[in-house]
């Protein structure tokens, strides 16, 4: 029987990649640990070289190659290229933090790398096969990441019920795929369409395929009541780890939704729509609202990531292009805000120091105004207050949603964020308004300074000119589906 | 019921029991053991499907090497029993309730008519391999699946080793390829010494 070799082109930037992570595991093999900037420049290089691959291979039209299992589109090549930005700005923040934890090793990189790879692998899927295992990819390297500060009691016992918790999850999706599959014969998303819109299949099967599938999905979107393990884990990993979890996952989490629930499941719509509305509210309710209580701002911005994948998720309620766009345009935003902010803790701790209370934040603008207003700017787009990105991502996505009909919801939305403005400004009252409790002078390196600076500056252009990225988001989401 | 339901049922009926049992059970021994039972009926029931290939690779992989690894941690590690069990039988009927209504429901969706209506698979040919078909399937239709499912493994690897490698700086043990190559001039420092002589 012939076969035809698959059209590799479509998938360059996986294969350069995965090529790139095997030199630089054997590039790092003959390292000292005082050239161990060689793994991280060449991490970035492999970073940079997806981008360019991307990039110049842009183009709106869907290609499917592998026997349909993988699937280029405007909107994988778009969100690709905004993981490649946040991966890279995760590293280049982490850089000065890890390397005094003794964490600056080839092991943080090679995994980086492997989860960045899972993420492309899960943007790009269009076969259940291959969502799990592109899914597995970024977990497991995620698990690893977080225990790879093997002698902190905290971070073992995070990695520990993330990696149970997330077993759970991946079991959850595997056994709500199996379901589907039983009931259409077909593992394709495109062919699973076709399939429940032609075949005569049993509603209660599909449904509680669905109910799973749903599931695992929340869980890997830390949306409420699926969001137990987000606090822990964020707030026990390295602020290094945790920014890579709290970041870049979450527009592979969004990719696969889309691919999984619209491209696979979308004749369900009508089903999903009603478990979404309540995740999204439990999400935005437990997050807005527990965040009040808390005195860590690590666990702080975990809540606030539950109460954002709400938001998200309301872009899904609308099940209509406006609102798959504005929850693409929504997480883009948040992917912003959230590195900006973890950075700047990063950036506040030292050696031997973690800037992870509340209280550390007291007069910011004495000690560094510059800093101070960075995370000011951070602090008013996570609200949601005009002219930050923030408010744009929020008002899209409610706009979508009010379209659709779901006034009540609309209005829910915006009472609880209005709740939830309360503790992103209390940081802002903290920082400027209170004494220092301690005057150590802070010192961030050459390039985290300026990329810091751009990304909070970024957020506030963003959000005065929000067109462009609003109509990229909009276009990604009319070709692709 | 003729003679291939019967083994189908024998089959499922052990396999339920024993992983009843592997949970159950509290020597963690007796545990490892049962899940050995457990993945030779899943083996013969996908047997009876004809997939013969699975059926094997599952008693050769899962049984004969991932089985004896555990036992093994099992009886190397003093594992407290007492501890693990604690708070069991606390969540036991809060765990049982929301295990009996999934089961309910799984099973009341089970039964439904979209699973009576598949018919059975049409037995192959005598000269049909299961292990030829499976192999050209992943080399070609599933060969991107199958390359991720190697890079799965690989960090799994990586992960392994970044975790569990530590050079102990607490333990004095010896370099044996320092040893080797040890040379007379480390071990013997000549000095030479006047004599003494008596004032």
């Amino acid at each position: 029987m012939a076969f035809l070799s698959p059209d590799f082109s479509p998938a360059y930037p996986e294969i350069f990649l995965l090529i790139m992570i095997c030199i630089i595991m054997l590039v790092d093999l003959f390292l000292d640990n005082d050239q161990r900037y060689f793994t991280f420049i060449l991490s970035l290089i492999s970073l940079a070289g997806c981008a360019v691959i991307t990039f110049v291979t842009l183009s709106s039209e869907v290609q499917y190659t592998f026997s349909g299992m993988f699937v280029d589109d405007l909107m994988s090549d778009s969100l690709k290229l905004m993981v490649y930005l946040t991966v890279a700005l995760v590293l280049i923040y982490s850089r000065n933090y890890i390397r005094v934890r003794g964490m600056f090793k080839g092991e943080f990189f090679s995994l980086s790398l492997f989860a960045t790879l899972g993420m492309m692998v899960m943007i790009s899927a269009s076969h259940f096969i291959v969502f799990y295992l592109g899914l597995e990819l970024l977990s497991l390297s995620l698990y690893a990441m977080v225990a790879l500060q093997r002698d902190s009691a905290l971070a073992t016992e995070a990695a520990m019920k993330f990696f149970v918790l997330g077993a759970l999850a991946s079991g959850f999706l595997l056994y709500g795929m199996s379901m589907i599959y039983g009931a259409t014969g077909e593992l394709h998303t495109s062919k699973i369409a076709e399939a429940i819109q032609t075949k005569t299949i049993d509603h209660q099967v599909l449904i509680i395929g669905l109910v799973f599938i749903v599931a695992g999905l929340a869980f890997k979107l830390s949306a409420a009541p699926f969001h137990m393990w987000a606090p822990d884990v964020y707030q026990g990993s390295p602020t290094a780890v945790t920014l890579f979890i709290g970041s870049a996952p979450k527009l592979a989490a969004f990719g696969f939704t889309i691919r999984l629930l619209v491209d696979g499941l979308g004749a369900l719509a009508a089903d999903w729509q009603g478990m979404l509305i309540i995740l999204a509210v439990a999400s935005m309710a437990i997050g807005n609202i527990v965040a009040i209580m808390q005195t860590n701002i690590k666990r702080m911005l975990a809540y606030s990531t539950i109460s954002h994948m709400g938001f998200v998720l309301l872009g899904f309620i609308a099940v209509d292009h406006n609102g798959y766009s504005s929850a693409m345009f929504y997480v883009i935003a948040y992917v912003l805000m959230t590195v900006g902010a973890f950075g700047i803790i990063m950036i506040l701790s030292r050696e031997g120091f973690e800037a992870e209370n509340l209280s550390d934040y007291k007069g910011l603008n004495q000690r560094n105004p510059w800093l101070a207003l960075i995370m000011m700017f951070l602090m008013l787009s996570m609200a949601g207050i005009p002219p930050m990105i923030g408010f744009y991502a929020k008002l899209s996505v409610l706009q979508a949603i009010v379209n659709t009909g779901f006034i009540w919801l609309a209005i829910t939305a915006v009472v609880l964020s209005l709740i939830g403005a309360f503790y992103y400004l209390r940081i802002i009252k903290l920082m400027y308004f209170e004494a220092p409790e301690h005057n150590a002078p802070v010192l961030p390196s050459f390039d985290a300074k300026i990329l810091i600076s751009i990304n909070g500056l970024a957020v506030l252009i963003t959000g005065i000119f929000p067109q462009a990225l609003m109509g990229l988001s909009l276009q990604a989401i009319q070709t692709s589906m | 019921m003729n003679a291939q339901d019967t083994i189908f049922y024998f089959f499922s009926a052990v396999l339920i029991l024993s992983a009843l049992g592997v949970i159950t059970f509290r020597n963690p021994v007796y545990a490892a053991l049962l899940l050995v039972l457990a993945f030779f009926s899943a083996a013969g029931i996908w047997l009876l499907l004809e997939a013969e290939f699975l059926a094997i690779a599952l008693v050769l992989v899962y049984v004969g090497a991932v089985m004896v690894l555990f036992l093994f941690v099992v009886m190397m590690l003093d594992i407290n029993l007492e501890k693990l069990r604690e708070g069991f039988w606390k969540w036991f009927p809060f765990g049982t309730l929301i295990a009996g209504v999934i089961a309910v429901e799984i099973s009341l969706v089970m039964m439904g008519d979209q699973f009576k209506q598949m018919t059975s698979l049409e037995p192959k040919a005598s000269d049909y391999s299961n292990t030829k078909e499976l192999g050209r399937l992943i080399y070609t239709e599933y060969v991107y699946a199958f390359e991720l499912a190697a890079v799965v493994l690989l960090v799994a690897m990586v992960a392994a080793i970044a975790l569990t490698l530590r050079h102990r700086t607490d333990k004095k043990s010896p370099n044996p390829s320092n040893q080797v190559k040890v040379k007379r001039d480390d071990r013997i420092r000549m000095v030479n010494m006047a004599p003494e002589t008596k004032e």
